[in-house]
């Protein structure tokens, strides 16, 4: 039992740094109907970037908060250079060009740091803790804590600030916001910022159990789009949820069901993205009817 | 008029096929095996052309359906003992069958989210291999034989498959053009452009789709067949999520819905990394992705388009 | 000088050209309707002020041209334009789109104008975190009109406030219009097609055809006039 809850906690670890990309793949979605095939591209830039500040003697928090920074500068800046020229073409345009940007950052990382793996340092004590007779990692505590306090910000700014409120307004309907006044392609760049952001705390939470590598979201951006999926692709709510699900079934399958070995964990969640889209395409919180013909 | 269009196309056609059979005479061996790579991403571009071009189905995924070609192949020559040749055909349907199967459920899939699904079809992919080692050959993957040519032909390896892979190309070639020149691309293309309007006229629209996944993905099975013939060897780290991408910026340089541009697409995807090369070792796939991005924003429709626009006026003078 | 001041204004969708020079005024604390029947070009005229539309020609607002503003500008210069709909924010709840009317504005009264709101349309509040999009057509109507009238606009652009809505609902809401227009001075235009109401409602009026403006005078005037009253009053 102990063991048990040991795993669910280290998969509510593992699943908060899936939500956390969900939610920047469903932000984007939302507001620009684009599914980002680059988002863990961007997650891995920043967190490269992260470690640059931190190899240059930066102390981690403030390393982090800097990234944060960059991370939402980038995002911004990348909507309004790339996507928005192509903001009224078909998918299958921006489709491409988000692929673009993921063959471009990838390179690019390996470009300016190499393709050599690199460790990245966490900022939580590698110990457990004793927990009514459960050991509970401190790192996982950490990174379910930073996660949180990080959606939770978002929440409230979403929720109670004029300009969270105008980017959902122009989200769902950017004609009438308009009409209100709102600059709705600003709000979309906004969009493309906060995304950003949420990619590079899931990319820096991700990185000290994994190694830093150009590659290293490529993996973790399935089970976020899995993630995001499961949730409903409109539904912030769901990319949580659908996460954290996901984090943990992983977890106890790894853990349970060993004779399926640790190669099929990402086949695993492929077919748990393939049966939703099958089954119930608009998700599990989401209202969005299908086009079917 | 279109059958002037036809003549200028056919004498093109012509030129091209005589200009693809001497050119082992002229240039280097290793030139020549530069070439057959050409040859094998000429295939692959094509099938994905048909899907993703004529029929509008995005696919991130046909390295996944290489694989399967590929695997075929060796596994075949491995552990059965077969013909490399034979298994070219043999690798085409399975890969077929696997395209159309998976036809079905992406026809539950619109847009966006095909093109999620298979691009998690991608990056699953070597994981899969990897797991069943004892038909796969796992991480360490198979070994082929060299390809040697068949009835005492006197060529030599490199030349014989040269020469394999560009006379399939041109069958496939061939039998693409004169699909899709008929009712079968004229139902591609009004899908593509919109699928209610499709359906109202009477296009069955399952049909079409899956066929079309089928088509394409046999096509990937034949490319992925003769790259195993041709490097001899297969492991699960050659069809990395890469290839897909590589695949599909191939289809989108050389023009989406065209097969003129196909083999500027090959071309292109073969060499570029080459002359990139000289400037780092990781430069290529910046300039990928940026090519992919500016081709997008200045040149949606690829060479293919360019091309249109300047041949053109010449037929029209004819 | 007129509030608002079309002149010679050209629009089209595409090929069609649905304003072929319309010129019209609206004097501050004036309700004027636009008339017509279908396809006539209310509706575009209206999306030509508020910037929606593609449009030529001079647009004047207290002066100033606004005809090559986009609407999110036209807003801030204190423009509410109501669309044909609504433009509810369905998936907000009521009171987030309460809010949206007050998005342009930084002054302090914003929280007094809320009550204001609350005060023309006591349910609102019971209703606050309820989704627009479930409210009944009659609500939706009152919350954009509540939504419009937060931003304390100069003008405010109605488009069909009638369409889908039961006659004693209609006669609420253009009461209310009425005693703003008479109590605060609020400019309002409204295009509509229930001429009646309208008419009663405003002291100036247009009706358009095909385009143009036909017919142009008080609502007195109008409602006299023989073949206005044959073709949109019904009698």
């Amino acid at each position: 039992m102990a063991d048990f809850l040991q795993q669910v906690v280290s998969g509510l670890a593992t699943g908060s740094i899936y939500a956390s990309l969900a939610l920047a793949l469903v932000l984007i979605h939302r507001s620009t109907q684009v599914i980002n095939f680059a988002q863990g591209e961007m997650a891995t830039f920043t967190t490269y970037i992260a470690w640059t500040l931190v190899d240059r003697g930066a102390s981690y928090w403030l390393a982090f908060a800097l990234t944060l920074v960059a991370a939402f500068v980038g995002g911004v800046a990348l909507e309004r250079v790339i996507i928005r020229p192509v903001e009224r073409a078909s998918i299958l345009t921006i489709v491409m060009v988000t692929i673009g940007l993921l063959v471009a950052l990838n390179g690019a990382m390996g470009w300016i740091w190499s393709p050599e793996l690199k460790s990245f340092p966490s900022p939580f004590p590698n110990r457990g803790v004793d927990v009514g007779g459960v050991t509970i990692s401190l790192q996982d505590v950490g990174v379910l804590g930073v996660t949180v306090v990080v959606v939770a910000l978002l929440y409230v700014f979403f929720r109670y600030t004029k300009l969270g409120l105008a980017m959902r307004a122009a989200a769902v309907a950017p004609d009438a916001s308009r009409l209100a006044g709102v600059r709705v392609s600003w709000m979309l760049a906004l969009g493309w910022g906060l995304a950003a952001v949420l990619g590079a705390v899931s990319g820096m939470m991700v990185a000290p159990s994994v190694f830093l590598e150009p590659n290293m979201m490529q993996v973790v951006v399935i089970y976020a789009f899995a993630a995001a999926v499961l949730g409903g692709i409109n539904s912030p709510v769901g990319a949580i949820v659908g996460g954290l699900a996901i984090g943990v079934t992983i977890n106890l399958i790894g853990t349970y069901a060993d004779f399926l070995g640790p190669e099929l964990n990402l086949p695993v969640a492929l077919l748990i993205l393939l049966a939703v889209l099958l089954v119930r395409p608009s998700g599990l919180f989401d209202r969005v009817v299908v086009q079917r013909v | 008029m279109a059958g002037r269009r036809l003549a200028v196309r056919l004498a093109g056609l012509g030129l091209a096929v005589a200009v693809v059979a001497l050119l082992p005479r002229l240039i280097s061996e290793y030139r020549a095996f530069q070439l057959t790579y050409v040859g094998i991403y000429f295939i692959a571009i094509l099938g994905l052309n048909i899907l993703t071009g004529y029929s509008g189905q995005i696919s991130l995924g046909h390295g996944a359906f290489m694989a399967l070609g590929a695997y075929t192949t060796a596994v075949l020559t491995f552990h059965a003992g077969w013909r490399d040749l034979w298994t070219i055909p043999v690798a085409g349907l399975v890969a077929g069958a696997a395209g159309f199967l998976f036809g079905f459920p992406a026809l539950r899939f619109s847009g966006v989210y095909l093109a999620l699904a298979t691009f998690a079809v991608a990056v699953a992919t070597p994981s899969v291999l990897k797991r069943f080692p004892g038909l796969t050959g796992g991480s360490g993957g198979l070994v082929l034989d060299l390809p040697v040519a068949p009835f005492g032909l006197p060529l030599s390896p490199s030349d014989w498959l040269y020469y394999l892979t560009w006379a399939i190309a041109l069958v496939l070639l061939t039998a693409a053009w004169l699909l899709l020149r008929g009712r079968v691309g004229r139902a591609f293309r009004a899908i593509r452009s919109s699928e209610v309007a499709a359906v109202s006229s009477g296009v069955n629209l399952a049909a079409y789709k899956t066929f079309a996944f089928g088509v394409s993905a046999a096509y990937a099975g034949v490319a992925g067949s003769l790259l195993a013939i041709a490097i001899a060897f297969v492991n699960p780290d050659t069809f990395p999520v890469s290839l897909s991408i590589l695949i599909l910026t191939g289809a989108v340089v050389g023009g989406l819905g065209a097969l003129v541009g196909v083999a500027i697409g090959a071309l292109f995807i073969e060499f570029l990394p080459i002359y990139a090369a000289d400037v780092s070792n990781q430069a290529p796939a910046v300039i990928y992705g940026v090519v992919l991005i500016a081709v997008m924003f200045l040149l949606p429709t690829g060479a293919a388009g360019l091309l249109r626009r300047l041949l053109f006026p010449v037929t029209r003078r004819l | 000088m007129a509030l608002l001041e079309l002149r010679d204004v050209h629009a089209r969708y595409g090929q069609i050209t649905a304003l072929r020079g319309i010129s019209l005024a609206v004097e501050e604390g004036q309700v004027v309707a636009i008339l017509g029947a279908n396809g006539a070009g209310k509706t575009t005229t209206l999306r030509a002020v508020s910037g929606t539309v593609r449009r030529s020609g001079q647009i004047l607002f207290g002066g100033r041209s606004i005809g090559r503003r986009g609407p999110e500008d036209v807003a801030r210069l204190g423009i509410a334009h109501v669309p044909e709909g609504r433009g509810t924010f369905a998936e907000l709840s009521v009171w987030d789109n309460l809010r949206m009317g007050a998005y342009i504005r930084r002054d302090r009264g914003v929280k007094d104008d809320f009550q204001r709101m609350l005060t023309y349309f006591p349910w609102l509040e019971e209703r606050r975190d309820q989704d627009a999009g479930t409210l009944s057509g009659g609500e939706q109507q009152m919350l954009a009109l509540a939504r419009a009238l937060v931003a304390r606009p100069k003008l405010l652009l109605l488009d069909e406030p009638s369409l889908g809505l039961a006659p004693l609902v209609v006669r609420e809401f253009f009461g209310i219009v009425r005693t703003l227009n008479e109590e605060e001075g609020l400019t309002v235009l409204v295009v509509e097609q229930n001429a009646t109401i309208a008419l009663a409602a405003a002291q100036q009026a247009y009706v358009l055809e095909v385009g143009e403006v036909a017919v142009a005078g008080t609502s007195d005037e109008l409602a006299a006039n023989e073949s206005v009253r044959r073709s949109y009053l019904g009698y």
